[in-house]
């Protein structure tokens, strides 16, 4: 099992130390990808590895996105627990046949004879320009691959337990990272989360309002609760670390309670895994919900590069909130001042580019 | 151990696996109109040499992977026979059972690691292998079979780029019968390229292979033998049936009349049974008994996959939770 996170840790932080862990345990774990063992070492995340476990288990790749992911599967298939990395999941989608195709299949298109563990790391930028290539919250097409697993977590603990059960799959895990996660500290452990045996993980409770996001939406969310604590409306929170295998139970019993549901998928909007939750909602919580389930997300339309006008293409706190005040009848709006980011396309105020 | 058209072992191990993939083939072909094998069929009917020469040449350590066009490989490497008919006629004792037809084969006993339909989509998994193989310092090869059109996949340069880096005990084999489907390499490369020039300037050892050289194609199979890193062979060939199906395509008139009877009139059985004669001439006999042996192993073969049963739908699905 992972260590706990360790106290002051970033989520990049997190991530480094549990894949040196996968790597100190399994002789079998390989990790590979383009800059991996570059002076940044993508974010952070891979800095050291190269040196420690040597350059057969951790080596660079060319710019060659399809052919690294068979070469994993090429690696499982014989035996070994390949982590594939790339620095935008914009990259990864040069890889497309060997995910469909290869990745996902091979175990059930040759009668389960072979398993293919594999963990697919995928980071998705956001702000300083990022723009429609460099951005993108594809999450939902990938859900739509029978055999694939796909994570999207927000937490350094999240990481580790999603690493760790990735590697004793029979199929491959997509994990699915906020490239601003990254610098966040690690969030330990809410105390309510500890026996929760779902990756649907109620984060914070409350009686008036289920939220339902993940990735870094998550880390809005919070805000969210608080700020909407303060007038009188107890937001659910609840976080989807897996969009497949998808367990949706926790947000019916949480809306059971609360009888209205947001859903903020990062996604496009058409086919967008938001939509397929709201239809199993409607399905199993008809009668109980008080009004219509609301999906926000991030609309039909590529993301403008201009920081003049990220702010409001990009959901955001207000746009949440926005939505959130009109589910619960709140009117006139209030002031969202204590919502506003003075600089809405990066993570914090040291952030200096360039991506 | 030496191989040599000289020699009759050798002569009679090359025969026994062609005539295996020529009859299973032709076997596949006069029953298909039955209608019990429903699904595509890329048959290997007049491109047996190869994997005739490399059933010879590789071992138990040795993997291999293939195209879509992967009877003749899983076969040269061993591959059950019994499995991959039953494959193709959708039965549940098929090598995937019945979930990958013809276009997916795979028999994991004899490191026969997968078949794909996608051009060019084995070629870096058969590469992830050989890295394996690096990684476990295995004294081993991981073969790699695909057609000359896959050459023209990004993957494929992708593929052979990381084999070079890394100096992997890769062996690609492009099988070239001039033809991507029904489009010639004529509209599909600029004049006078030459894959195996291009390749070699990557940094892989290459070779090519002219059609009918069994020679060459022996001698080729002895230097993979002997060298450790990556090679590229590429061997010309000629398909005798259509690309997909049971029936010749030629009333279609994409190959020239003249081509088809440079390349049609030569087969490779004959030659292969003119060696072994000139040996002997009582060789006759062991000709005849080998054929009949083969013959009846494939009867069998197609008995056993008629009487076996077919999934269910419930394990058909797959079970992707476990």
């Amino acid at each position: 099992m992972n260590k706990p996170v360790a106290p002051g840790n970033t989520v990049a932080e997190e991530i480094l130390r549990q894949q040196t862990t996968i790597l100190e345990q399994f002789p079998e774990a390989v990790i590979f990808g383009l800059g991996i063992n570059d002076p940044k070492g993508v974010f952070g995340t891979t800095l050291g590895l190269f040196e420690r476990f040597g350059e057969n288990r951790v080596f660079e790749t060319p710019t060659a996105e399809n052919a690294s992911l068979g070469l994993a599967v090429g690696l499982s298939i014989a035996g070994f627990k390949p982590i594939v990395v790339h620095q935008r999941l914009d990259f990864f989608l040069l890889a497309m046949d060997q995910l469909v195709n290869s990745a996902a299949k091979w175990r059930y298109m040759f009668g389960d004879t072979y398993k293919t563990p594999m963990i697919i790391r995928l980071i998705v930028g956001r702000g300083w320009g990022q723009g429609p290539t460099h951005s993108q919250n594809l999450h939902s097409w990938f859900t739509h691959i029978p055999g694939l697993r796909v994570f999207f977590p927000s937490s350094g603990e999240d990481f580790g337990q999603v690493f760790e059960q990735a590697l004793h799959e029979n199929y491959p895990t997509i994990v699915i990272e906020d490239r601003w996660v990254h610098q966040l500290q690690s969030r330990v452990s809410n105390p309510c989360n500890l026996n929760q045996s779902t990756w649907t993980k109620l984060l914070v409770t409350g009686n008036d309002l289920t939220l339902l996001t993940f990735g870094f939406n998550v880390i809005i969310g919070f805000k969210l609760v608080e700020f909407f604590r303060k007038l009188g409306v107890g937001i659910e929170l609840i976080d989807l670390v897996a969009l497949k295998p998808l367990d949706l139970q926790p947000v019916i019993n949480s809306v059971n309670k609360t009888r209205k549901l947001l859903v903020v998928d990062s996604g496009f909007e058409l086919a967008s895994i938001g939509s397929y939750i709201a239809q199993v909602i409607y399905k199993s919580a008809f009668m109980i919900l008080e009004q219509p389930i609301e999906v926000i997300t991030s609309g039909d339309h590529p993301e403008p590069t201009s920081h003049g006008i990220i702010k409001n293409a990009k959901i955001n706190a207000i746009s949440i909130a926005n939505v959130i005040c009109k589910m619960s009848g709140i009117f006139p709006l209030p002031d969202f001042e204590s919502l506003e980011v003075s600089t809405p396309d990066v993570p914090n105020e040291s952030f200096y580019g360039p991506f | 151990m030496v191989y040599s058209l000289d020699n009759l072992d050798t002569l009679l191990s090359l025969y026994r696996t062609a005539f295996l993939i020529r009859h299973v083939e032709l076997e596949i072909a006069r029953e298909y109109p039955k209608g019990e094998m429903r699904c595509p069929v890329h048959l290997s009917v007049g491109q047996e040499i190869t994997s005739a020469v490399f059933s010879v040449f590789q071992t138990n350590r040795d993997y291999a992977v293939s195209s879509h066009r992967a009877h003749a490989h899983y076969l040269a490497k061993g591959g059950n026979l019994n499995a991959m008919i039953s494959e193709i006629f959708g039965k549940v004792t098929g090598c995937s059972k019945g979930r990958g037809g013809s276009m997916h084969l795979s028999d994991p006993n004899v490191r026969f690691m997968g078949s794909s339909a996608i051009v060019g989509n084995s070629i870096p998994v058969g590469v992830g292998i050989a890295y394996g193989i690096k990684l476990r310092n295995e004294e081993a090869k991981s073969f790699i079979f695909f057609g000359d059109g896959a050459t023209e996949e990004g993957v494929f340069y992708e593929s052979i780029n990381f084999a070079a880096i890394h100096n992997l005990p890769t062996i690609f084999i492009c099988e070239n019968n001039f033809y991507s489907v029904y489009t010639s390499l004529n509209a599909r490369r600029p004049r006078d390229f030459e894959i195996t020039k291009v390749i070699g300037e990557m940094g892989i050892i290459s070779r090519k292979v002219a059609f009918g050289d069994i020679v060459g194609l022996i001698e080729a199979f002895h230097e993979i033998e002997k060298r450790q890193g990556p090679f590229f062979l590429e061997v010309e060939t000629y398909r005798w049936l259509e690309h997909c199906g049971p029936n010749e395509d030629d009333f279609l008139g994409y190959r020239a009349i003249e081509e088809r009877e440079t390349f049609l009139t030569y087969n490779v059985l004959s030659e292969l049974e003119k060696l072994i004669l000139k040996v002997n001439l009582k060789n006759e006999e062991l000709l005849s008994a080998i054929r009949l042996d083969i013959k009846n192993f494939v009867k069998d073969a197609f008995t056993f996959a008629r009487e076996s049963p077919f999934p269910d739908l419930a394990s058909s699905i797959g079970d992707f939770n476990e």
